[in-house]
């Protein structure tokens, strides 16, 4: 049933012939729905597993516009495919679901949806969706023009002597830069009337092929040493700009993370992809209570900060002792952004845990039996390390299937290291100095002093772990190895001194503890910070911090079995 | 040919009662508008696939409240599956049947929930009214003469007086 389609798509007669991929486990409604798409006269493909549709999306070389999804899949969650659609594929994607209820929806936005379409779905619903494939298109090309590159040629420059060396700014390469800002300028407005798929001369679509050319040009280069000029340069494709590859290394390094805190039960942040120009200012700190011994408790904390202008101190470690539970570690993510000359936006990670007295505690692996210790972790690389700044080993955990939390289209990158298992802790980590160059990001961290207690994490380095130029030395570091168990616990003393240009100050910092419990999410907005609050039924006592994890991404096992470390990063967001 | 006629008159009168009452509702007008030239037996494919899809999804029902001590959370999942099969051709009554379930469910309400499955069987009823509709179109039937359509008419007829009664659950074991 249904007429076949022409598989070129004539452009006076857009939107037809659009490429549909439909996702749903309901065969009645995948039959309903292919019939109304096909009535609109769009080209449509059927799926009901949602990793068939990953699978279609990546291996086939007839691309499709978009993808329509139901919410609610055995095998993934319908948020998890719509993450990992945007991020590889760039794709706008659709959610459909029975469920109408305003979290369900917000959590689709959240999680990249241009649209959330109630079932019983109607033809006419279903006919408009080709705006979303415009818009998108539009809206990059939007983006190619509004890169502000005296902006980040600013950063660049401010930034430490070492920045200078890895991106090998110069005079040439910004005037070509501008030219080629000029040129895609002046093929958009000359194209911006026709057929959007023709504008694709103006941007790039970041394909299978390109995206895979991409973290090819990636491994070779070595992520330490990763610099959009140098992909640029490595993948060697016509037509393809420094900005393109910037922006999408954005991307790539924020799925990453994700995937990370995936892997290590990490919790994901869900920050709007709209920045701050704010800088961070003031101190950040975060001080173990020495009274932390034998019982460790775990929390963690993860927080987001979206606009922040202050650095409130969170957390008061004396409370978090009090906390008596075997909660399974949480994640500590603490991220304050910050923009800098309106461009930059620095990220910032630290994070507090500590670990429930596991010794009765069996600690299962996450995924299989292997150690996963990822900081940073790129699916491909054994070694990698995180914005130039570290570097660390880590045993990537591939087989899993990776899933991430992703921001859409907005790019704070969240690092995070994951450990469990301590098989292989010894090996894990070997962390260098955070040198003062941190990319043409943002420079905005000071210091980081991890303090690693019972752990089975062998910090070689002991070095400072984040030191930028002109910070203080790191405190309290010291190494302490245990003999592996299945969890470690984990202090970590992070204390921070950012500096920043402007005189604002910056916003409150929240932080809230994270328990394990995964029935209970309580979505806060604060100050625009969107942040998932996992309740566990052990009460926590006045914490202050709010450790936060995407529900879906959390089960029980998984959160007893990791701890996080999160690194600093910064982060330029351009 | 008359008793075809006559059959369908009864079926249309049938589907306006199903209409009225709230058993069938817009979507079902949705797949008959679908249903054109290129797929004639549109409409009869959806609900099959649907009576297929939910009769799997009731037995799992049935299976997971005679669990002790019941397992609501998967129950739940059921009835979320469920609710969109129905959603999708339209069975209005059946959807909110199941979000009433749902409720029962959320606040672990065995009772409500056995409760709930009282009127299962009329649940039915927009199926076998579609099943019967589309079969009266098949020429086949409608060739087979006398005796098919007397089949016809009692299966029909049957539907009428179910949808006024409405039996204890425990009683109308097989849903289909």
């Amino acid at each position: 049933m249904g007429n076949p389609l022409p598989s070129s798509r004539p452009a006076e007669a857009f939107p037809a012939g659009l490429r549909v991929l439909i996702v749903d486990d309901d065969p009645t409604w995948l039959k309903i729905l292919e019939k109304m798409l096909r009535k609109c006269s769009y080209q449509v493909t059927t799926c009901s597993l949602a990793t068939d549709a990953l699978h279609i999306l990546r291996e086939r070389k007839a691309r499709f516009d978009i993808v329509i999804s139901d919410v609610n899949m055995p095998d993934m969650d319908g948020f998890k495919l719509l993450e990992h659609v945007g991020l590889e594929m760039d794709l706008p994607v659709i959610m459909m679901s029975i469920d109408g209820e305003t979290s369900r929806v917000m959590k689709g936005v959240q999680h990249g949806a241009c649209d959330y379409l109630l079932k019983p779905v109607r033809m006419k619903e279903l006919r408009n969706i080709w705006q979303h494939v415009y818009r998108k298109k539009m809206h990059e090309l939007k983006e190619v023009e509004a890169h502000s590159f005296d902006e980040v040629i600013n950063i660049l420059r401010n930034g430490s002597e070492d920045i200078e060396d890895r991106y090998l700014i110069d005079e040439t390469e910004m005037s070509s830069m501008r030219k080629r800002k000029d040129v895609e300028n002046k093929e958009f407005g000359d194209q911006e009337l026709n057929d959007p798929s023709t504008v694709k001369k103006a941007r790039v679509v970041w394909s299978v092929d390109l995206h895979q050319k991409f973290v090819n040009a990636v491994d070779q280069i070595g992520f330490d040493k990763v610099g959009p000029k140098k992909i640029l340069d490595s993948m060697n494709v016509p037509g393809l700009t420094r900005e393109n590859v910037a922006s999408h290394l954005q991307k790539y390094r924020l799925y990453l993370s994700r995937l990370q805190k995936q892997n290590g039960g990490t919790c994901g942040g869900n920050m709007p992809s709209d920045h701050m120009n704010k800088t961070i200012k003031g101190n950040f700190g975060l001080k173990s209570s020495t009274n932390m011994q034998q019982d460790w408790e775990l929390t963690k904390y993860a927080c987001t900060i979206e606009n922040f202008q202050t650095l409130g101190i969170v957390a008061n470690a004396a409370h978090v002792s009090e906390m008596n539970s075997r909660v399974a570690p949480a994640q500590v993510i603490a991220s304050k952004k910050a923009l800098v000359n309106d461009a930059q936006l620095g990220l910032f990670l630290s994070f507090k845990g500590m670990l429930p007295s596991i010794k009765e505690k069996a600690c299962k692996p996450l995924h299989d039996e292997r150690p996963v210790m990822q900081l940073m972790q790129y699916p491909e690389q054994e070694n990698y390390s995180i914005l130039e700044g570290y570097s660390c080993l880590a045993n990537p955990d591939r087989d899993h299937e990776p899933s991430f939390d992703h921001l859409p289209s907005s790019q704070p990158l969240v690092m995070s290291a994951t450990c469990t298992n301590g098989k292989d802790m010894k090996d894990l980590y070997e962390m260098k100095p955070l040198q003062p160059a941190i990319p043409p990001m943002a420079c905005m961290i000071d210091s980081v002093s991890i303090q690693v207690k019972h752990g089975l994490v062998n910090l070689q380095d002991t070095g400072a772990i984040c030191k930028l130029e002109g910070s203080p030395s790191i405190e309290d570091f010291y190494l302490d190895e245990t003999n592996n168990q299945g969890c470690f616990p984990l202090t970590c003393e992070v204390s921070l001194k950012s500096k920043s240009d402007s005189d604002s100050m910056p916003e409150e910092l929240h932080l809230y503890s994270v328990q394990k419990k995964l029935d209970c999410l309580e979505n806060l907005s604060v100050s625009g910070t969107e942040i998932y609050q996992y309740i566990d039924s052990v009460p926590t006592s006045e914490v202050q911090s709010i450790n936060w994890c995407e529900a879906s991404e959390l089960t029980g096992d998984y959160l007893y079995d990791q701890v996080d470390y999160s690194l600093i990063d910064e982060y330029l967001f351009a | 040919m008359d008793n075809a006629s006559g059959l369908q008159r009864q079926l249309a009168c049938m589907k306006k009662k199903l209409f009225d009452q709230g058993f069938l509702d817009e979507q079902f007008y949705q797949l008959e508008e679908l249903q054109d030239e290129s797929s004639p037996n549109f409409v009869e494919e959806v609900v099959t696939l649907f009576f297929r899809d939910s009769s799997r999804l009731m037995a799992n029902i049935d299976q997971a409240l005679e669990q002790c001590p019941p397992d609501f959370h998967r129950l739940d999942k059921f009835l979320h599956r469920l609710k969109g099969s129905a959603s999708s051709i339209g069975a209005g009554k059946m959807k909110n049947e199941c979000a009433g379930f749902r409720e029962f469910c959320s606040e672990e309400n065995l009772e409500g929930c056995f409760s709930s499955l009282n009127p299962r069987s009329t649940q039915l009823l927009p199926l076998l009214f579609v099943h019967a509709s589309t079969l009266v179109q098949m020429p086949e039937i409608v060739s087979e003469g006398e005796e098919g359509a007397h089949h016809l008419e009692a299966e029909v007829g049957e539907l009428l007086p179910v949808a006024e009664a409405s039996r204890p659950r425990r009683q109308s074991n097989s849903l289909w």
